[in-house]
């Protein structure tokens, strides 16, 4: 153990002992004695991006996927000020990320030295936490302890700063202590008294639902499994949030489809007339809530949340149970079994009065839309995509926007960690690194990035790292030359003034594809849809689809601004028919 | 009803604001003060008076000890987001009228003037129990401890007599009795 080792060396063994095998980054001035010491630690591989926000969503991808954290480096100045889009992300969406920074040395820090910038004064609101060294002694403990704070708890990004000269320097390393356990900011923090309460107040609802969100996949496979088995067991209706979607399969009958904004007219309508709601590991967003006086009003309240801060932060409930999602699950579930409670039995009578009011709300079928045999209607094509790729294990990941929207009400997820977005600080270009880092951590596996011609733009620089390291990412874009979403809040909000939310010049996706050195694939009108996605599929390397869609199409359901979830906006067939049946009643 | 231009919610009526007292142990280490201080700015939290020293140079802690003014939602975020920072050990929180906890407050004040004002002024301020620090003929500086409210008064009343220059810290607290908080 008297060995010294550089602090290059050090961040490798470091790496080395907490299993990590990819990492994202870019090289610069700052890292290069760690880029030199790469060669010596042939276990991790680098992933060379061409952006340092595409390695921040890369990595985000590969932790979303896997599970694990993910490892970014970068190099001081703008390479650190670049990666910070995709820890704001990562910090919204509860993802684990390490993002080490080269930083000017020591003795230049504070005199405006070249490529130097503040990076922990930047980052310091965007992580959990994050450290300068400056010190080399510190250096071990502070790398395991980043991967510590990055990955327990609620999960999220963390970020270390070292100086050039620190990586130079010279100290001994040590292992990852195994045991700190008082040190660590415990998260199980409910006991016998709080679940015997929720399993009393499970028993006497009549109007129960799940609401369940991101959580529940942070917590692992495991709480997945757990969560089916309990929602099984009570015979309670759920619905997920955005980051929650795969939790639950989303094909199965009691599963309501994702609620809030532009989620079901069941799962919002049964969150506003329930009489109990579970929320398992969602955050009461405000795009899931709409308006909060108005929100779920004759509920009792349940809360589940590793993160304490989460408790009514946004809604005040009336029992909260802080711990990690799986374990609370599977105490409610032994309780429920210890106390013989077999709640889709015993409450059949209550709770099929309820169902039959949810399948009243069914008959709408809200996420209907008027299709066409002469232009690609995007719902369509998420449709024929799920349709054409359900039965491959496939991962699907977004940009930001109409498009997200509709994929996440069209295509249906059975398993966790198959749907990489960013929900909440929706990131354009989100989407195509993040496909990158699902790939590299799953080479066999179809990954398609659901895109927007506009938000595609914003990382498109990264289909270059696809094609160096032959990650067969598809990019099916829906292509309608606007910002969708930007266009459908000026048509709904103000007056149709499209402000700058057209793109005059978009460049020829097929063509671009070509010259970044994969194939391009065109699709004008539905009847040539199937095929080219057949294609798409087949097709062995990266791919760009330009999917020509609708301009004009718009998401709904959709829960207008400050309105209530009993107040949804429903698509325009809808919206007809409604027309129709006034002066049918006329005529009767 | 008037129709919404945006998409986000409106804001919901307020809740009553009260005044809190927080107090926060940390790692004295760098930037640890910028943490805390950037929870509350970047949170859109209160601050109305700040004191931060380090009391436990052995184990390296520093005691944070914070005014604030919030609903009783936004001060219970404030300890629980306060709770989530890595070199935060505890925090406690405390009711401005919390009978049980003494809050204190400290002010230097030069005052300016001929001794005949000079005396006027150590009179107005007798119940406060002044402390000359320093003393010229035309010139002293007294300290006084005394509540938030107590300074702002006799800073006033002080002003006629030649009052130039006040110094004042944040408040500090400290339960009553036997009892330490945990």
């Amino acid at each position: 153990m008297g060995n010294l080792y550089s602090g290059a060396e050090i961040v490798f063994k470091c790496l080395e002992d907490q299993k990590v095998e990819h990492i994202f980054g870019y090289p610069g001035g700052a890292v290069l004695p760690l880029y030199d010491e790469l060669k010596n630690h042939p276990s991790i591989k680098h992933i060379l991006v061409r952006h340092e926000q595409g390695a921040g969503h890369a990595a985000e991808g590969y932790a979303r996927s896997t599970g694990k954290p993910g490892v970014v480096l970068v190099t001081s100045g703008p390479g650190a000020t670049n990666v910070v889009t995709a820890l704001t992300d990562a910090y919204m969406d509860s993802v684990p990320l390490v993002c080490i920074s080269g930083q000017v040395p020591t003795h230049l820090i504070g005199t405006d030295a070249f490529q130097e910038c503040d990076t922990t004064g930047i980052t310091r609101p965007c992580t959990k936490h994050n450290w300068l060294v400056k010190d080399i002694n510190d250096l071990p403990r502070i790398m395991h302890e980043a991967f510590e704070v990055a990955t327990t708890g609620r999960p999220g990004p963390v970020l270390v700063d070292i100086p050039k000269d620190i990586q130079f320097a010279k100290a001994k390393y040590f292992k990852p202590k195994k045991e700190k356990k008082q040190k660590k900011k415990s998260s199980n923090k409910f006991n016998q008294k709080d679940i015997d309460q929720l399993v009393d107040l499970m028993k006497k609802a009549s109007k129960p639902v799940f609401y369940t969100g991101g959580g529940v996949i942070n917590s692992g496979p495991r709480a997945s499994q757990l969560l089916r088995e309990l929602v099984l067991l009570t015979g309670f209706p759920i619905t997920s949030t955005l980051q929650g979607l795969g939790a639950y399969p989303g094909d199965d009958n009691q599963f309501l489809g994702m609620l809030g904004m532009h989620g079901t007219y069941e799962a919002n309508n049964a969150m506003h007339d329930c009489d109990l709601l579970i929320n398992i590991g969602a955050r009461f967003d405000d795009r899931i809530t709409g308006k909060i006086d108005d929100f779920s009003p004759n509920s009792k309240k349940i809360h589940i949340d590793i993160d304490p801060s989460s408790i009514n932060k946004i809604v005040k409930v009336d029992l909260s149970i802080v711990g990690d999602v799986s374990d609370v699950i599977r105490s409610i579930t032994k309780t429920l079994k210890n106390k013989n409670l077999n709640l889709e039995k015993s409450n059949k009578q209550k709770i099929s009065k309820w169902w039959q009011q949810i399948q009243k709300w069914r008959t709408k079928q809200s996420l209907n839309f008027i299709n066409s045999d002469k232009v690609i209607k995007p719902q369509h094509a998420v449709q024929r995509l799920y349709e054409l790729t359900k039965n491959k294990d496939t991962f699907i990941t977004t940009e930001v926007g109409q498009h997200q929207m509709w994929a996440a009400q069209h295509y249906k997820f059975n398993k966790p960690n198959r749907w990489m977005t960013s929900g909440g600080l929706g990131t354009m270009g989100y989407g195509l690194p993040a496909a990158v880092g699902v790939q590299v951590a799953h080479p066999e596996k179809l990954v398609v990035d659901i895109a927007g011609e506009a938000s595609i733009l914003m990382n498109i620089q990264e289909m270059s790292t696809a094609v160096q390291y032959n990650l067969p990412v598809k990019i099916f874009i829906l292509n309608n030359q606007y910002m969708g979403m930007v266009r459908q809040w000026q048509e709904l909000l103000h007056e149709k003034n499209y402000s700058e939310s057209y793109s005059k010049a978009l460049p020829d996706f097929v063509k671009l594809a070509e010259a970044y050195g994969c194939v391009g694939i065109r699709a004008d009108n539905p009847d040539e849809l199937d095929e080219k996605i057949e294609e798409m599929i087949n097709t062995d390397g990266p791919v760009i689809f330009d999917c020509h869609v609708d301009q004009n199409e718009n998401c709904y359901p959709m829960i207008p601004s400050g309105k209530p979830h009993n107040q949804m906006l429903l698509g325009p067939k809808d919206q007809t028919e409604n027309k129709i049946s006034g002066k049918g009643k006329a005529l009767v | 009803m008037v129709k919404s231009k945006s998409a986000y919610s409106i804001p919901t009526k307020l809740g009553k604001l009260e005044t809190h007292i927080i107090v926060v142990w940390v790692d004295n280490e760098a930037s640890v003060l910028s943490r805390v201080v950037g929870l509350f700015s970047g949170r859109g939290y209160n601050i109305e008076s700040l004191a931060v020293a380090e009391v436990d140079q052995k184990n390296n802690l520093s005691r944070i000890t914070i005014v604030t003014t919030g609903t009783p939602q936004v001060i219970e975020q404030i300890v629980l987001q306060l709770k989530k920072l890595v070199p935060v050990h505890k925090v406690g929180n405390f009711k401005k009228d919390d009978k049980n906890v003494i809050f204190k407050e400290m002010a230097l004040l030069k005052i300016v003037a001929n001794k005949a004002k000079i005396k006027k002024a150590l009179n107005a301020c007798k119940k406060l129990n002044p402390v000359i620090l320093d003393q010229t003929n035309k010139s002293a500086v007294i300290q006084i401890t005394a509540l938030k409210r107590e300074i702002d008064n006799v800073t006033k009343i002080l002003k006629p007599f030649g009052l130039v220059s006040a110094s004042r810290t944040g408040a500090v607290a400290m339960t009553r009795g036997a009892e330490i908080f945990n």
